[in-house]
């Protein structure tokens, strides 16, 4: 179980990952935040804001047009 | 790569409701991603940062733009932009279509780049062109010219023209 979740479902560029940031802020460290979107473009998304802060995409999946990451907190 | 060595400037020089898209959602998502951020409002820019936001987009300078409609997208001829009421009505297609679409307004996206401390500078020299009093913007703004936006440009890596 990720220590928070974040539902971003419906929402469109750039909120999934702003309410990320914000919602990370919330996670200790080391710990993980799981999110759920429906935007497709919040794969590339999420994988470049992780590279870029420095926290971990632990996983990413997609089933039936929701797509659920995992970031550990890292940075 | 350290987040923090990398900073962003953006001059936001155009104020109707999709110009206004781009710098806001590059400022907060750069904000977002660890770099400070400087957006100076210069010319039609500038009347993004009063309290009272009232965006339309202006149909006549558009002529690409289509929205989608009963399954294709259309477009208006050149010649019906210039109707009154015409940028109206497409400004409330475009709004509908925002929120259906699950896009924040400008009004969140800018509230949100307050909260991430991006700092934003009014052009002194629009404020008085255009007769704007600091009265009738949003707090924790600065007020500056050319010089004082150069001077931030010189130490961000990113320099946008919007």
């Amino acid at each position: 179980m990720a220590d928070h979740t974040l539902d971003a479902k419906g929402l469109n560029c750039p909120l999934p990952i702003l309410k990320a940031r914000k919602a990370l802020k919330e996670v200790p460290d080391n710990g993980t935040l799981e999110i759920l979107a429906t935007d497709p473009g919040s794969v590339a998304d999420f994988e470049a804001f992780c590279r870029q802060t420095g926290n971990e995409l632990v996983e990413h999946s997609e089933n039936d047009g929701i797509y659920q990451f995992l970031i550990k907190k890292t940075a | 790569m350290s987040a923090e060595e990398k900073s962003m400037s953006i001059i936001v020089t155009k104020g109707s409701l999709d110009w206004a898209y781009p710098p806001f959602i590059l400022a907060t998502t750069a904000a977002a991603m660890g770099l400070p951020v400087t957006m100076f409002f210069t010319f039609y820019g500038l009347p993004l940062l009063l309290k009272d936001l009232k965006l339309q987009v202006t149909a006549a300078g558009n002529p690409a733009m289509k929205m989608p409609m009963m399954g294709m997208h259309m477009g208006l001829p050149n010649l019906l932009t210039a109707i009154p009421g015409v940028d109206a009505g497409c400004s409330v297609m475009m709004k509908n279509l925002i929120k259906k679409k699950g896009v924040a307004s400008i009004e969140e996206l800018r509230e949100m780049a307050v909260e991430a401390e991006v700092r934003m500078i009014a052009c002194q020299m629009t404020m008085d062109l255009f007769e704007y009093d600091k009265a009738d913007m949003i707090e924790g703004i600065d007020i500056g010219g050319a010089a004082t936006y150069i001077e931030c440009a010189t130490q961000a890596d990113i320099n946008l023209f919007i």
